[in-house]
Protein backbone atom coordinates (compact mmCIF):
# COMPACT_ATOMS: atom_id res chain seq x y z
CA UNK A 1 0.00 0.00 0.00
CA UNK A 2 2.55 2.46 1.42
CA UNK A 3 4.65 1.11 -2.27
CA UNK A 4 1.88 2.34 -4.60
CA UNK A 5 1.41 5.67 -2.63
CA UNK A 6 5.01 6.27 -3.01
CA UNK A 7 5.02 5.77 -6.75
CA UNK A 8 2.16 7.63 -7.29
CA UNK A 9 3.50 10.65 -5.66
CA UNK A 10 6.10 10.55 -8.43
CA UNK A 11 5.75 11.46 -12.06
CA UNK A 12 9.01 10.18 -13.12
CA UNK A 13 10.96 7.40 -11.00
CA UNK A 14 14.34 6.03 -12.36
CA UNK A 15 16.29 3.64 -10.37
CA UNK A 16 19.78 2.60 -11.42
CA UNK A 17 19.16 3.74 -14.86
CA UNK A 18 21.87 2.53 -17.20
CA UNK A 19 22.75 3.06 -21.20
CA UNK A 20 25.38 1.43 -22.86
CA UNK A 21 26.41 2.33 -26.62
CA UNK A 22 28.92 -0.03 -27.26
CA UNK A 23 31.68 0.08 -24.48
CA UNK A 24 30.74 3.46 -23.95
CA UNK A 25 28.63 4.33 -21.34
CA UNK A 26 26.31 7.47 -21.60
CA UNK A 27 24.58 6.59 -18.33
CA UNK A 28 26.30 5.01 -15.12
CA UNK A 29 23.53 4.43 -13.05
CA UNK A 30 21.18 7.32 -12.21
CA UNK A 31 18.71 7.83 -9.74
CA UNK A 32 15.94 9.96 -9.98
CA UNK A 33 12.73 11.01 -8.74
CA UNK A 34 10.60 13.53 -9.69
CA UNK A 35 7.43 14.68 -8.16
CA UNK A 36 4.09 15.51 -9.82
CA UNK A 37 3.96 19.28 -10.98
CA UNK A 38 7.96 19.80 -10.22
CA UNK A 39 9.82 21.86 -12.36
CA UNK A 40 13.36 19.86 -12.13
CA UNK A 41 16.88 21.28 -13.59
CA UNK A 42 19.25 19.14 -14.33
CA UNK A 43 22.42 21.09 -15.42
CA UNK A 44 25.71 19.29 -16.44
CA UNK A 45 28.72 19.78 -19.07
CA UNK A 46 28.63 18.43 -22.96
CA UNK A 47 29.06 14.97 -23.11
CA UNK A 48 27.48 14.28 -19.43
CA UNK A 49 24.73 12.59 -20.53
CA UNK A 50 22.01 14.91 -20.40
CA UNK A 51 20.58 13.53 -23.82
CA UNK A 52 20.74 10.43 -23.39
CA UNK A 53 18.67 10.72 -20.17
CA UNK A 54 16.14 12.77 -21.98
CA UNK A 55 16.10 10.02 -24.62
CA UNK A 56 15.15 7.23 -22.25
CA UNK A 57 12.82 9.54 -20.47
CA UNK A 58 11.18 10.43 -23.59
CA UNK A 59 11.08 6.70 -24.61
CA UNK A 60 13.20 7.11 -27.78
CA UNK A 61 15.92 4.26 -26.66
CA UNK A 62 15.55 1.24 -24.43
CA UNK A 63 17.88 1.46 -21.19
CA UNK A 64 20.26 -1.21 -20.67
CA UNK A 65 19.46 -1.86 -17.48
CA UNK A 66 17.70 -0.41 -14.35
CA UNK A 67 14.15 0.41 -13.99
CA UNK A 68 12.18 4.05 -15.18
CA UNK A 69 8.71 4.26 -14.85
CA UNK A 70 6.56 7.14 -15.95
CA UNK A 71 3.30 8.17 -14.07
CA UNK A 72 3.86 4.80 -12.49
CA UNK A 73 4.09 2.87 -15.53
CA UNK A 74 7.03 0.67 -16.55
CA UNK A 75 8.34 1.90 -19.96
CA UNK A 76 8.71 -1.68 -20.45
CA UNK A 77 5.14 -2.92 -20.31
CA UNK A 78 2.84 0.06 -22.22
CA UNK A 79 5.37 2.57 -24.06
CA UNK A 80 2.28 4.01 -26.28
CA UNK A 81 0.58 4.70 -22.86
CA UNK A 82 3.81 6.71 -21.81
CA UNK A 83 4.22 8.90 -24.97
CA UNK A 84 0.65 9.97 -24.57
CA UNK A 85 1.52 12.16 -21.76
CA UNK A 86 5.27 13.29 -22.85
CA UNK A 87 6.05 16.18 -24.78
CA UNK A 88 9.56 16.98 -25.82
CA UNK A 89 10.90 20.42 -26.52
CA UNK A 90 14.53 20.10 -27.64
CA UNK A 91 17.28 22.51 -29.36
CA UNK A 92 16.16 20.76 -32.90
CA UNK A 93 12.50 21.48 -33.76
CA UNK A 94 11.30 18.01 -34.57
CA UNK A 95 9.06 19.65 -37.73
CA UNK A 96 8.90 19.94 -40.96
CA UNK A 97 10.02 22.94 -42.97
CA UNK A 98 8.18 22.50 -45.98
CA UNK A 99 4.73 22.34 -44.32
CA UNK A 100 3.20 25.49 -42.56
CA UNK A 101 2.77 25.95 -38.84
CA UNK A 102 -0.89 24.48 -39.07
CA UNK A 103 0.16 21.83 -41.04
CA UNK A 104 2.28 20.80 -38.98
CA UNK A 105 0.81 20.98 -35.56
CA UNK A 106 -1.85 18.95 -37.54
CA UNK A 107 0.06 16.61 -38.47
CA UNK A 108 1.42 15.48 -34.84
CA UNK A 109 -1.95 15.91 -33.58
CA UNK A 110 -3.11 13.33 -35.72
CA UNK A 111 -0.63 10.89 -35.20
CA UNK A 112 -1.60 11.50 -31.13
CA UNK A 113 -4.91 10.80 -31.85
CA UNK A 114 -6.81 14.09 -30.93
CA UNK A 115 -9.87 14.69 -31.81
CA UNK A 116 -11.34 17.90 -33.28
CA UNK A 117 -7.22 18.47 -34.31
CA UNK A 118 -8.19 21.77 -36.60
CA UNK A 119 -9.57 23.88 -33.80
CA UNK A 120 -6.72 22.39 -31.37
CA UNK A 121 -4.03 23.24 -33.73
CA UNK A 122 -5.61 26.72 -34.08
CA UNK A 123 -5.68 27.05 -30.30
CA UNK A 124 -2.19 25.89 -29.07
CA UNK A 125 -0.48 28.40 -31.84
CA UNK A 126 -2.55 31.50 -30.79
CA UNK A 127 -1.04 30.08 -27.30
CA UNK A 128 2.37 30.52 -28.30
CA UNK A 129 1.43 33.44 -30.41
CA UNK A 130 1.86 32.41 -33.62
CA UNK A 131 -1.57 32.39 -35.31
CA UNK A 132 -0.78 35.46 -38.06
CA UNK A 133 1.57 33.17 -38.98
CA UNK A 134 0.02 29.70 -38.92
CA UNK A 135 -0.49 29.53 -42.65
CA UNK A 136 2.90 30.21 -43.33
CA UNK A 137 5.81 27.52 -44.18
CA UNK A 138 7.98 27.10 -41.08
CA UNK A 139 11.17 27.45 -43.14
CA UNK A 140 10.87 31.09 -43.42
CA UNK A 141 10.58 31.01 -39.57
CA UNK A 142 13.21 31.87 -37.52
CA UNK A 143 14.91 30.49 -35.00
CA UNK A 144 13.16 31.70 -32.32
CA UNK A 145 9.22 31.40 -34.07
CA UNK A 146 10.41 27.72 -34.20
CA UNK A 147 10.80 27.46 -30.82
CA UNK A 148 7.36 28.24 -30.29
CA UNK A 149 5.98 26.49 -32.63
CA UNK A 150 8.40 23.30 -31.33
CA UNK A 151 6.62 24.57 -27.90
CA UNK A 152 2.78 24.28 -30.06
CA UNK A 153 3.92 20.41 -31.07
CA UNK A 154 5.15 19.31 -27.17
CA UNK A 155 1.62 20.27 -26.08
CA UNK A 156 -0.95 19.68 -28.77
CA UNK A 157 -1.62 16.58 -27.14
CA UNK A 158 -1.87 18.44 -23.41
CA UNK A 159 0.98 16.01 -21.91
CA UNK A 160 1.42 15.88 -18.17
CA UNK A 161 4.85 15.82 -18.47
CA UNK A 162 6.95 18.06 -20.38
CA UNK A 163 10.89 17.05 -21.25
CA UNK A 164 13.48 19.87 -22.17
CA UNK A 165 16.30 19.02 -23.53
CA UNK A 166 18.98 22.61 -24.23
CA UNK A 167 16.13 24.30 -25.26
CA UNK A 168 17.42 27.83 -25.17
CA UNK A 169 20.27 26.61 -27.83
CA UNK A 170 20.25 29.30 -30.65
CA UNK A 171 17.79 31.71 -29.38
CA UNK A 172 18.93 35.06 -28.76
CA UNK A 173 18.20 37.25 -26.04
CA UNK A 174 14.83 38.37 -26.86
CA UNK A 175 13.64 34.79 -28.42
CA UNK A 176 15.31 33.68 -24.69
CA UNK A 177 13.12 36.00 -22.92
CA UNK A 178 10.09 35.15 -24.58
CA UNK A 179 10.56 31.46 -24.13
CA UNK A 180 11.58 31.59 -20.28
CA UNK A 181 7.77 33.48 -20.05
CA UNK A 182 6.32 29.99 -22.00
CA UNK A 183 8.26 27.93 -19.70
CA UNK A 184 6.85 29.86 -16.87
CA UNK A 185 2.95 29.62 -17.96
CA UNK A 186 3.25 26.00 -18.76
CA UNK A 187 4.90 25.41 -15.00
CA UNK A 188 1.67 27.37 -13.66
CA UNK A 189 -0.48 24.88 -15.04
CA UNK A 190 1.00 21.98 -13.00
CA UNK A 191 3.14 20.19 -15.90
CA UNK A 192 5.74 17.91 -14.55
CA UNK A 193 8.84 19.86 -16.10
CA UNK A 194 12.43 18.24 -16.72
CA UNK A 195 14.93 20.39 -18.51
CA UNK A 196 18.50 19.40 -19.17
CA UNK A 197 21.28 22.67 -19.84
CA UNK A 198 24.98 22.94 -19.76
CA UNK A 199 23.53 27.00 -18.60
CA UNK A 200 23.47 27.61 -15.27
CA UNK A 201 22.10 31.27 -15.57
CA UNK A 202 18.88 29.96 -17.58
CA UNK A 203 16.34 27.59 -15.51
CA UNK A 204 17.68 28.21 -11.86
CA UNK A 205 14.82 31.09 -11.44
CA UNK A 206 12.06 28.28 -12.80
CA UNK A 207 12.77 25.35 -11.19
CA UNK A 208 11.63 23.72 -7.92
CA UNK A 209 14.93 21.33 -7.87
CA UNK A 210 18.14 21.17 -9.30
CA UNK A 211 20.72 18.70 -9.75
CA UNK A 212 23.50 17.87 -11.49
CA UNK A 213 24.81 15.13 -13.69
CA UNK A 214 28.56 14.41 -14.90
CA UNK A 215 30.27 11.60 -16.37
CA UNK A 216 26.65 9.47 -16.40
CA UNK A 217 25.56 9.98 -13.23
CA UNK A 218 23.55 12.68 -10.54
CA UNK A 219 26.24 14.09 -8.41
CA UNK A 220 24.31 16.40 -6.79
CA UNK A 221 20.50 16.95 -6.11
CA UNK A 222 18.54 19.58 -3.89
CA UNK A 223 15.88 21.68 -3.92
CA UNK A 224 16.17 25.62 -5.28
CA UNK A 225 15.04 26.49 -2.07
CA UNK A 226 18.47 25.34 -0.47
CA UNK A 227 20.40 25.65 -3.27
CA UNK A 228 22.58 29.52 -3.17
CA UNK A 229 22.46 30.84 -6.58
CA UNK A 230 25.23 33.14 -6.14
CA UNK A 231 27.63 30.29 -5.26
CA UNK A 232 26.12 27.51 -7.79
CA UNK A 233 28.03 28.12 -10.23
CA UNK A 234 31.81 27.22 -7.66
CA UNK A 235 29.64 24.36 -6.45
CA UNK A 236 28.80 23.33 -10.09
CA UNK A 237 32.24 23.11 -11.23
CA UNK A 238 33.49 21.81 -8.24
CA UNK A 239 30.86 18.80 -8.52
CA UNK A 240 31.73 18.25 -12.22
CA UNK A 241 35.95 17.96 -11.55
CA UNK A 242 35.30 15.98 -8.48
CA UNK A 243 33.36 13.47 -10.28
CA UNK B 1 -5.47 3.91 -40.21
CA UNK B 2 -5.95 7.60 -39.70
CA UNK B 3 -2.52 7.84 -38.48
CA UNK B 4 -1.30 6.07 -41.91
CA UNK B 5 -3.31 8.58 -43.67
CA UNK B 6 -1.70 11.28 -42.16
CA UNK B 7 1.75 10.20 -42.81
CA UNK B 8 0.62 9.72 -46.93
CA UNK B 9 -1.18 13.25 -46.70
CA UNK B 10 2.15 14.84 -44.94
CA UNK B 11 4.32 13.21 -47.80
CA UNK B 12 2.06 14.31 -51.06
CA UNK B 13 1.91 17.93 -49.30
CA UNK B 14 5.06 17.73 -49.51
CA UNK B 15 6.17 16.34 -52.27
CA UNK B 16 3.87 18.91 -54.31
CA UNK B 17 5.04 21.86 -52.77
CA UNK B 18 8.81 20.56 -53.11
CA UNK B 19 8.86 17.88 -56.20
CA UNK B 20 12.00 17.28 -55.29
CA UNK B 21 11.19 13.32 -55.60
CA UNK B 22 9.60 13.91 -58.85
CA UNK B 23 11.66 16.04 -60.65
CA UNK B 24 14.84 14.05 -59.98
CA UNK B 25 13.10 10.56 -60.70
CA UNK B 26 11.56 11.55 -63.49
CA UNK B 27 14.72 13.36 -65.04
CA UNK B 28 16.83 10.47 -64.59
CA UNK B 29 14.39 7.77 -65.71
CA UNK B 30 14.11 10.08 -69.13
CA UNK B 31 17.72 10.41 -69.68
CA UNK B 32 18.57 6.70 -68.80
CA UNK B 33 15.91 5.85 -71.91
CA UNK B 34 17.46 8.32 -73.84
CA UNK B 35 21.01 6.72 -73.52
CA UNK B 36 19.17 3.41 -74.27
CA UNK B 37 17.53 4.54 -77.42
CA UNK B 38 20.41 6.26 -78.95
CA UNK B 39 22.42 2.49 -77.94
CA UNK B 40 19.79 0.18 -79.10
CA UNK B 41 16.69 1.90 -81.14
CA UNK B 42 17.89 1.14 -84.46
CA UNK B 43 18.87 -3.02 -83.85
CA UNK B 44 15.17 -4.54 -83.49
CA UNK B 45 16.78 -7.42 -82.80
CA UNK B 46 18.91 -5.90 -79.49
CA UNK B 47 16.20 -4.27 -78.98
CA UNK B 48 13.75 -7.09 -78.18
CA UNK B 49 15.77 -8.79 -76.40
CA UNK B 50 16.91 -5.97 -74.31
CA UNK B 51 13.58 -3.74 -73.66
CA UNK B 52 12.44 -5.44 -70.91
CA UNK B 53 15.56 -5.13 -68.97
CA UNK B 54 16.33 -1.53 -70.22
CA UNK B 55 12.69 -0.34 -68.73
CA UNK B 56 13.29 -1.71 -65.57
CA UNK B 57 16.75 -0.44 -65.11
CA UNK B 58 15.30 3.03 -66.27
CA UNK B 59 12.49 2.67 -63.27
CA UNK B 60 14.53 0.87 -60.34
CA UNK B 61 17.57 3.23 -60.90
CA UNK B 62 15.45 6.15 -60.83
CA UNK B 63 13.47 5.22 -57.93
CA UNK B 64 16.30 4.98 -55.38
CA UNK B 65 16.69 8.37 -56.45
CA UNK B 66 13.36 9.09 -55.29
CA UNK B 67 13.78 6.47 -51.59
CA UNK B 68 16.67 7.98 -50.72
CA UNK B 69 15.54 11.37 -50.78
CA UNK B 70 12.39 10.04 -48.56
CA UNK B 71 13.90 9.76 -45.50
CA UNK B 72 16.62 12.69 -46.03
CA UNK B 73 13.13 14.59 -45.88
CA UNK B 74 12.23 13.73 -42.75
CA UNK B 75 15.66 14.08 -41.25
CA UNK B 76 15.81 17.75 -41.90
CA UNK B 77 15.22 19.27 -38.73
CA UNK B 78 14.85 16.04 -36.89
CA UNK B 79 10.99 15.38 -37.58
CA UNK B 80 11.78 11.74 -38.20
CA UNK B 81 12.00 12.30 -33.89
CA UNK B 82 8.90 14.17 -33.72
CA UNK B 83 7.45 11.30 -35.50
CA UNK B 84 8.60 8.89 -33.03
CA UNK B 85 7.75 10.44 -29.83
CA UNK B 86 4.20 10.19 -30.44
CA UNK B 87 2.13 7.11 -29.38
CA UNK B 88 2.46 5.67 -33.10
CA UNK B 89 2.89 1.97 -33.58
CA UNK B 90 6.40 1.80 -35.51
CA UNK B 91 4.55 -0.22 -38.48
CA UNK B 92 1.97 2.17 -39.29
CA UNK B 93 4.84 4.62 -39.80
CA UNK B 94 6.20 2.07 -42.14
CA UNK B 95 2.83 1.68 -43.70
CA UNK B 96 2.39 5.54 -44.23
CA UNK B 97 6.13 6.22 -45.32
CA UNK B 98 6.15 2.39 -47.74
CA UNK B 99 2.37 3.65 -49.21
CA UNK B 100 3.35 7.41 -49.89
CA UNK B 101 6.34 6.00 -51.53
CA UNK B 102 5.13 3.35 -53.88
CA UNK B 103 2.47 5.84 -54.94
CA UNK B 104 5.27 8.12 -56.19
CA UNK B 105 7.31 5.69 -57.86
CA UNK B 106 4.49 4.26 -58.91
CA UNK B 107 3.42 7.54 -60.78
CA UNK B 108 6.72 7.51 -62.35
CA UNK B 109 6.59 4.09 -63.50
CA UNK B 110 3.65 5.23 -65.45
CA UNK B 111 5.05 7.99 -67.10
CA UNK B 112 8.56 5.75 -67.83
CA UNK B 113 6.82 3.21 -69.19
CA UNK B 114 4.76 5.63 -71.59
CA UNK B 115 8.67 7.80 -72.23
CA UNK B 116 9.67 3.89 -72.88
CA UNK B 117 6.70 3.37 -75.64
CA UNK B 118 7.36 6.45 -77.11
CA UNK B 119 10.54 6.02 -77.52
CA UNK B 120 10.78 2.96 -78.62
CA UNK B 121 7.41 2.47 -80.86
CA UNK B 122 5.55 0.21 -79.04
CA UNK B 123 1.70 0.00 -79.15
CA UNK B 124 0.02 1.96 -76.19
CA UNK B 125 -2.93 -0.10 -76.34
CA UNK B 126 -1.24 -3.32 -76.00
CA UNK B 127 1.41 -2.71 -73.99
CA UNK B 128 0.44 0.49 -71.53
CA UNK B 129 -2.40 -1.37 -69.73
CA UNK B 130 -0.94 -4.52 -69.38
CA UNK B 131 2.34 -3.05 -68.30
CA UNK B 132 1.16 -1.18 -65.48
CA UNK B 133 -0.11 -3.71 -63.24
CA UNK B 134 3.16 -5.25 -63.40
CA UNK B 135 4.63 -1.52 -62.52
CA UNK B 136 2.28 -1.87 -59.81
CA UNK B 137 3.78 -5.11 -58.12
CA UNK B 138 7.23 -4.63 -58.81
CA UNK B 139 7.05 -0.57 -57.50
CA UNK B 140 5.49 -2.32 -54.10
CA UNK B 141 8.22 -5.03 -53.65
CA UNK B 142 11.30 -2.58 -54.62
CA UNK B 143 9.68 0.04 -52.18
CA UNK B 144 8.93 -1.85 -49.35
CA UNK B 145 12.18 -2.96 -49.12
CA UNK B 146 13.82 0.14 -50.03
CA UNK B 147 11.74 1.85 -47.29
CA UNK B 148 12.73 -0.09 -45.01
CA UNK B 149 17.09 0.73 -46.15
CA UNK B 150 16.09 4.04 -46.86
CA UNK B 151 15.27 4.21 -43.27
CA UNK B 152 18.34 2.48 -42.16
CA UNK B 153 20.64 4.27 -44.23
CA UNK B 154 19.69 7.99 -42.60
CA UNK B 155 21.62 8.05 -39.99
CA UNK B 156 24.77 7.33 -42.63
CA UNK B 157 27.01 9.55 -43.96
CA UNK B 158 27.22 7.46 -46.94
CA UNK B 159 23.50 6.89 -47.49
CA UNK B 160 23.11 8.03 -51.35
CA UNK B 161 25.95 5.10 -51.90
CA UNK B 162 24.64 2.38 -49.42
CA UNK B 163 21.13 2.25 -50.43
CA UNK B 164 21.51 0.81 -53.41
CA UNK B 165 24.59 -1.31 -52.71
CA UNK B 166 21.88 -2.49 -50.18
CA UNK B 167 18.62 -2.70 -52.18
CA UNK B 168 20.06 -4.39 -55.41
CA UNK B 169 21.08 -7.42 -54.10
CA UNK B 170 17.61 -8.29 -51.98
CA UNK B 171 15.27 -6.92 -54.55
CA UNK B 172 16.64 -9.15 -57.33
CA UNK B 173 13.80 -11.70 -57.13
CA UNK B 174 11.04 -8.86 -57.85
CA UNK B 175 13.72 -7.90 -60.60
CA UNK B 176 13.65 -10.77 -62.14
CA UNK B 177 10.47 -11.82 -62.32
CA UNK B 178 9.16 -8.00 -63.10
CA UNK B 179 11.39 -8.32 -66.48
CA UNK B 180 10.49 -11.51 -67.75
CA UNK B 181 6.63 -10.62 -67.31
CA UNK B 182 7.49 -7.25 -69.09
CA UNK B 183 9.04 -9.17 -71.95
CA UNK B 184 5.91 -11.22 -72.17
CA UNK B 185 3.64 -7.78 -72.48
CA UNK B 186 6.20 -6.50 -75.00
CA UNK B 187 6.06 -9.61 -77.20
CA UNK B 188 2.72 -9.28 -77.31
CA UNK B 189 1.85 -12.44 -75.23
CA UNK B 190 -0.29 -12.24 -72.28
CA UNK B 191 1.05 -11.53 -68.76
CA UNK B 192 -0.04 -15.41 -67.60
CA UNK B 193 2.29 -16.85 -70.47
CA UNK B 194 4.19 -16.27 -67.46
CA UNK B 195 2.39 -17.62 -64.96
CA UNK B 196 5.17 -18.43 -62.33
CA UNK B 197 6.63 -14.96 -62.38
CA UNK B 198 3.67 -13.54 -61.53
CA UNK B 199 3.46 -15.83 -58.40
CA UNK B 200 7.26 -15.62 -57.65
CA UNK B 201 6.74 -12.06 -57.63
CA UNK B 202 3.54 -11.80 -55.78
CA UNK B 203 4.79 -13.72 -53.41
CA UNK B 204 7.77 -11.87 -53.04
CA UNK B 205 5.68 -8.45 -52.18
CA UNK B 206 3.80 -10.21 -49.41
CA UNK B 207 6.77 -11.46 -48.15
CA UNK B 208 8.88 -8.24 -48.49
CA UNK B 209 6.01 -6.17 -47.06
CA UNK B 210 5.38 -8.20 -43.83
CA UNK B 211 9.23 -8.61 -43.30
CA UNK B 212 9.89 -5.15 -43.54
CA UNK B 213 6.65 -3.99 -41.27
CA UNK B 214 8.18 -6.15 -38.53
CA UNK B 215 11.79 -5.29 -38.85
CA UNK B 216 11.56 -1.61 -39.46
CA UNK B 217 10.83 -0.87 -35.46
CA UNK B 218 14.30 -2.28 -34.76
CA UNK B 219 15.81 0.12 -37.75
CA UNK B 220 14.05 3.08 -36.86
CA UNK B 221 14.72 2.70 -33.00
CA UNK B 222 17.57 3.22 -31.32
CA UNK B 223 19.08 0.66 -29.58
Amino acid sequence: MNNSLEKQDFDIKAEDLKKSYGNFEALRGVDLSVKNGEFYTLFGPNGAGKTTLTKLLATLTDPTSGKLSVLGIDVKKDVQKIRSTIGVISHDPYLYETLTAFENIKFFGELYGIADINERAQSVIKQVGLESRSNDLVRTFSRGMKQRLTVARAIVHEPKILLLDEPYTGLDQHGAQIFGEMLSQLKKQNRTIIMTTHNIDEGLDLSDRVGILSKGKIVYDSPTSQTDPINFKDLYISKVENS
Amino acid sequence: MNKIWAIIKKDIITELRTKELFSSMLLFALLIIVVFNFAFGFSVEILNLAAPAMLWIAFTFAGVLGLSRSFALEKEGNAIIGMLLTPTDRSLIYAGKMISNTIFVFIVGILTVIMFILFFNYSFLTTLVPLLPIMLLGSIGFVSVGTLFSAMAINTKLREVLLPILLFPIIIPVIVSAVKLSGQVLDGNSVFAAGSSLKLLVSFDIIFVTACAVTFEYVIDES
